[in-house]
């Protein structure tokens, strides 16, 4: 189990593994920029003037040739060659890199120097073209270079892209890499690309290396290979079918941990839902746009706080929580506290609210998505296998949720407060009998409520834009939760809402996300005609 | 306590549904149907002249009534606040809206039989009213109540918008049905029809009027007023309560299908759109407003707050769900009983005077 963010989240891998490797680039030329190249400047230009040639084959000869020289800027040529920005001055002699070529103006460094060379652009400069054999070549030629010297990350990446990428040409300089390797980790990817070369070489023994393996790679070459006849070929399926079922309980956990993140949501959502609810047996519509009020919170200290997001979501915790239990104690008192005894009517009233909120936000701030960006330690994601890699904001709103579920039983555990919610939650005449305070609770619950839906704003923050319909959702599916676990129930909230989020995450690619929701709807209605007090009812005799 | 009693109950039964409001609100509605229909009829240039497009409003305010009227008959005289009536009103008008596409165009499967305006007709009526029975059997006999009931039926209509927003329902996606062209062999886009469906909406409002009236003050009526005040007790006493329930829920999804079908020709489209919760709970907005209880408060509640749709979204579009939230609030809080009942406090203290 590595930490690994950059290359991390498969969905995004892509982009990020390119980042990865421009930065890596950029450090590469940081580093060997002031030290004296190894050949000289009439040495460097000829090398380069080989590439510019219209023949790919060509071409290719010339970028091997740039490997075997003694250049120190080697590396940083090919990459760029990959990268397409690589070129020439047109009607010139000068060799440049593109530093940038997002605009229409490109920043641009000299090729040999990387001394800075003004701008460029299409006009100016003509870029060295590739095709898609030339770029095979091309990465595997960059990866048996940074395996030969570069620190350990870049000789572990270039592992990773040798697999699959092993022939011929490169399989005795990757051997002998294989040999001068330190690193364990290195030793072992090395080990798998070459076993999967031996492996299309007809190699029975090879296979022993391979099982297990999760990389696609492997999968894809072992497919090829044990679709033909012969011994081989049952040897690989073997071994093709335990990748196979290893992999379908990566896949399983992987959907286990979107349930519980999307339940987590749930939880944190209907948990304010369902103390409310418990004590004052009023349903807040307005709940929703609470959680988008988090929400709004964590995107406005983080426009105050720019640059700094770890500060603005650390500050935001407290911020969305004071902010939208501010906006729940000012509703209690200045609406539902009017409407005791009329529950329908308290219904009414807090939708009535939640419009006017709605539309406040559209007009404060605009009707547009915001996006809060997540601090680097929210991005990307924990890779713990090639099949399994959890995302970091999913990860870590599902920790938050735990935390504040922790904090919150232990306020009604050990707390007077708690205490009072519990006695009013059961008997609310004898708890005033006893001389609780009922409104005095009634309000701070409240307020509590809805300090906690702002707690699940700035989760949700992390993980979605936040917009003034954010909220509008959650009410149907908090109440839900709040049904299916019994009211005025935290640990039955907890379970709830974990089950309803994995449910829907099994459900989904089976019959798609809009029938999952209508089953888990026709579910819980289903349910409560059996157990109308949730799954975990009260003990005893409650009124 | 035998066969007199009973006669004298039906005889006051009979008294009340000759109510002095019973009789005001119908005029009201006759006469203004009449005077709209006399005024469309006058030349265009003439000051006085109502053009197509006031009367198709009108038409389309009619079937808003009817919703309301459905909403109120459950909520006002039964207690169950249905967050869900728009799914109902959505239910009748898609199958409106398969019949009216069936005039162009063969509809495939089991469409097809939306072709013929009988089955039509009775799918207007039955989808909703099949809907209402089996969720109402199983909510009521859970005796599911209060909030519990509210958020389901808010769940209900978020599902079926949902539902109906995929293409694999047959029903249009998300954007519905539309493209309507002729209802029983007659052009939509001709004035005679604008006329007739105002027409066919005023008196269907009438005659839902009539039958919740007749509804309210049978001895149905006054179980069912029972129920909303002391369910308990009406169950102890030997009344079947989800019974009673079911009955006029059902009535009142069907009144809300009839209105849906009535709806979608005069506006042209029925989209996953009316599902939206939103629609179903500004419903029950107009009733409130209107004063719930009252079947003529729940016609005004709906003329009023459309009204005031209309002409504040044209004007102020921003502000129009600030104004919606601020009627909701202000409605629960200083106006309980909505108009009506402000409308009979002023009835009395002018009694109490005179």
């Amino acid at each position: 189990m590595t930490m690994n963010s950059p290359t991390g989240g498969r969905r995004r891998s892509r982009p990020l593994l390119e980042c990865l490797l421009l930065c890596l680039m950029l450090a590469w030329g940081a580093i060997s920029a002031p030290a004296m190249a190894a050949v000289d400047g009439g040495q460097a230009r000829a090398l380069l003037q080989a590439l510019d040639t219209r023949d790919f084959q060509a071409k290719g000869e010339a970028a091997q040739a740039i490997a075997d020289s003694q250049a120190d800027q080697k590396t940083r040529w090919l990459q760029a060659l990959l990268d397409g920005r690589l070129g020439r001055e047109r009607r010139g002699n000068t060799f440049y890199i593109v530093t940038d070529d997002s605009g229409r103006e490109w920043p641009i460094v000299d090729a040999i120097t990387f001394e800075d060379a003004g701008t460029g652009s299409r006009r100016t400069v003509d870029i060295f073209k590739i095709n898609n054999d030339l770029r095979t070549q091309l990465q595997g030629i960059i990866a048996s270079l940074s395996l030969a010297d570069g620190d350990e990350s870049a000789r572990l990446a270039a592992a990773d892209r040798l697999i699959g990428d092993v022939n011929a040409d490169n399989v005795e300089s990757v051997r002998a890499s294989r040999e001068q390797e330190q690193s364990a980790t290195v030793r072992d990817r090395l080990d798998v690309a070459l076993a999967l070369y031996g492996v299309q070489q007809g190699d029975a023994t090879a296979l022993e290396t391979l099982k297990g393996n999760l990389d696609t790679r492997v999968r894809n070459t072992l497919t090829t290979v044990a679709a033909a006849d012969g011994e081989l070929a049952s040897q690989a399926r073997q071994v093709l079918d335990g990748i196979e079922s290893k992999r379908a309980w990566y896949d399983r956990a992987q959907t286990l941990f979107f349930g519980l993140s999307a339940g987590s949501i749930l939880v944190l959502a209907a948990i304010g839902l369902a103390i409310t609810f418990g004590v004052m047996g009023v349903i807040n519509m307005a709940h929703g746009e609470l959680i988008m009020i988090g929400a709004y919170t964590t995107w406005l200290i983080q426009q105050a706080l720019p640059g700094q997001p770890g500060l603005a979501l650390a500050l935001a915790i407290p911020g969305g929580f004071l902010v939208a239990g501010a906006f729940g104690v000012l509703i209690e008192r200045t609406v539902i506290r009017f409407l005791k005894g009329r529950p329908l009517e308290t219904l009414l009233a807090t939708f009535g609210l939640s419009l006017v909120l709605q539309q406040l936000v559209r007009t404060v701030f605009s009707p547009l998505n915001r996006r809060v960006t997540s601090p680097d330690w929210l991005q990307g994601a924990w890779q713990i296998n090639e099949a399994l890699s959890l995302t970091l904001n999913r990860f870590g709103v599902l920790i938050f949720c735990l935390i504040v579920f922790a904090a919150l039983w232990a306020l009604m555990r050990f707390t007077r407060l708690g205490l009072e919610v519990r006695a009013v939650t059961q008997n609310r005449a004898m708890a005033r009998a006893m001389g609780v305070r009922a409104t005095r609770v009634d309000m701070l619950t409240f307020g509590l409520g809805a300090g906690v839906a702002g707690l699940a704003g700035v989760a949700l923050s992390q993980l979605t834009n936040v917009g003034p319909n954010l909220g509008q959702s959650y009410i149907v599916d908090s109440f839900l939760v709040v049904v299916f676990g019994g009211v005025g129930n935290l640990w039955g909230t907890l379970v709830a809402g974990m089950s309803l989020g994995v449910i829907n995450q099994v459900l989904q690619p089976w019959v798609g996300a809009v029938l999952a929701k209508i089953i888990v709807l026709i579910g819980v209605i289903l349910f409560i005609q059996k157990r109308p007090q949730g799954i975990f009812a009260p003990k005893g005799r409650v009124s | 306590m035998s066969l007199s009693s009973f006669d004298q109950g039906r005889d006051r039964s009979r008294q009340a549904f000759l109510s002095r409001s019973t009789l005001i609100t119908s005029v009201i509605l006759i006469v203004g149907m009449a005077m709209v229909l006399v005024l469309h009829a006058l030349p265009a240039s003439s000051a006085l002249h109502v053009s197509s497009a006031t009367v198709a409003l009108l038409g389309k305010y009619f079937t808003y009534m009817l919703l309301a009227l459905a909403v109120d008959l459950i909520w006002g005289y039964l207690g169950i606040l249905s967050l869900g009536h728009g799914a109902f009103f959505a239910l009748g008008g898609y199958a409106m809206g398969l019949y009216l596409n069936a005039q162009t165009s063969p509809l495939p499967g089991w469409q097809s039989i939306m072709t013929w305006f009988p089955v039509a007709a009775l799918a207007i009526v039955l989808a909703p009213g099949i809907l209402a029975l089996v969720f109402g059997w199983l909510a009521f006999r859970s005796r599911v109540t209060g909030v519990y009931f509210s958020i389901i039926t808010q769940a209900l209509t978020f599902a079926l918008m949902l539902a109906f927003n995929r293409n694999e329902m047959g029903m249009g996606g998300s954007t519905g049905l539309t493209r309507f062209y002729e209802l029983l062999g007659f052009s939509l886009s001709s004035d005679g029809m604008t006329v007739a469906l105002f027409v066919a909406s005023g008196v269907a409002v009438l005659l839902a009027f009539w039958l919740c009236r007749a509804i309210v003050v049978s001895r149905l009526g006054r179980v069912s007023m029972a129920t909303r005040d002391a369910e308990a007790r009406v169950r102890f006493i030997g009344y079947r309560v989800d019974h009673v329930k079911l009955a006029l829920f059902v009535m009142s999804a069907m009144i809300a299908g009839v209105a849906g079908a009535l709806y979608v020709p005069q506006v042209g489209i029925i989209n996953p759109s009316t599902f939206a919760p939103l629609f179903s709970i500004e419903v029950v907005v107009w009733v409130a407003l209107g004063g719930r209880a009252t079947l003529y408060g729940a016609l005004l509640g709906a003329l009023v707050v459309n009204y005031l749709k209309t002409v504040l979204t044209g004007v102020v579009p921003d502000a129009w769900l600030f104004i919606l939230g601020g009627l909701f609030v202000l409605v629960t809080m200083a106006l309980p009983q909505g108009v009506a009942g402000l409308l009979s406090r002023w009835r009395h203290r002018q009694e109490a005077s005179a």
